[in-house]
């Protein structure tokens, strides 16, 4: 991987106050866990260790908020998920 | 999710060039560029057009990029290739496909036309005969990364129509080395091989 892309963001931690959208990426049988896990690190730039537990969230709760922001960022989000072939979508942060 | 077996040869990443190689045979090469074919078919078939119930001033004024479908697909692959971002929204569900569907399809379509331009480039005839022939697949790290989007997708379109669920392995064995299905599975097994060592090769 790029190290340039290594930085942990956490956006959730610092943005969720303010900023009530989230992307959320669904379960599915066909994508590989290291493809899911690839992309979360390449598209957010999340470390290889915040990418595989979200990853693993995915895979063993059904689903898991990967991003947070206004609503045109998730919109943003997941249409970069959908171009990458994960099943995602945006709704208001509960 | 899935992980896959490693009994084949797939990509690895050369070590000094940094490229992302693989050795396919004729046959496999043949195979990859008739899915990829396949797929850009369906992407442009059934045409992303816009909603007939839209507004015909509307559309007027609002031209090309602005005009696309609101409605889910009919095809079954093509729902998962375009799902619905609201679950509970059908109207914004309705918005967000006509200002995205259009150019993801596109995407999508060029993607697949990249892995058959990269298959012809590396000497896959029109017709490949019956002689002993090698493809050996180069690509730069973009491009790897354009095939493994394009991979997803054919794995996607095949596991849509095969009707997969995790954890059904143990079904696809059990069927005769006849059975279409069967034999269609292989396929997507052998893609999802391809797509987990692209993935490491690139991702190091």
């Amino acid at each position: 991987m790029d190290p340039g892309v290594e930085k942990d963001l956490t956006p959730d931690e610092v943005t969720l106050a303010d900023t009530p959208w989230v992307t959320v990426v669904w379960n599915d049988p066909v994508n590989l866990m290291s493809y899911v896990s690839y992309v979360f690190q390449k598209y957010f730039g999340y470390s290889k260790k915040k990418a595989e537990k979200l990853m693993l969230e995915v895979h063993e709760d059904g689903k898991s908020a990967v991003s947070s922001g206004s609503r045109e960022e998730m919109e943003r989000d997941v249409q970069a998920m959908h171009e990458y072939g994960l099943w995602a979508t945006l709704s208001k942060s509960e | 999710m899935t992980g896959a077996d490693d009994t084949m040869a797939g990509f690895v990443r050369h070590r000094r060039s940094k490229r992302i190689i693989a050795t396919l045979s004729g046959f496999e090469a043949d195979l990859l560029r008739s899915l990829a074919a396949q797929l850009v078919e369906l992407l442009r078939n059934e045409a992303a057009v816009p909603s007939e119930s839209a507004d015909p001033l509307e559309a007027m004024f609002s031209g090309g990029e602005f005009s696309g479908p609101t409605t889910e697909p009919d095809d079954p692959v093509l729902a998962r290739l375009f799902p619905n971002a609201y679950r509970e929204d059908g109207e914004a569900a309705a918005e967000f496909r006509r200002y995205t569907e259009g150019s993801l399809r596109d995407g999508k379509a060029r993607a697949a036309g990249t892995i058959i331009d990269t298959l012809e480039e590396a000497g896959l005839p029109a017709e490949p005969g019956a002689d002993e022939l090698t493809i050996d697949v180069d690509l730069d790290p973009a491009t790897a990364e354009v095939w493994m989007r394009a991979l997803t997708d054919l794995r996607l379109a095949l596991g849509t129509r095969l009707e997969v669920e995790e954890g059904d392995e143990e079904y696809w064995y059990s069927l005769p080395d006849d059975d279409p299905r069967g034999q269609a599975h292989h396929i997507y097994e052998w893609l999802g091989y391809l797509q987990e060592t692209l993935v490491h090769a690139v991702a190091g």
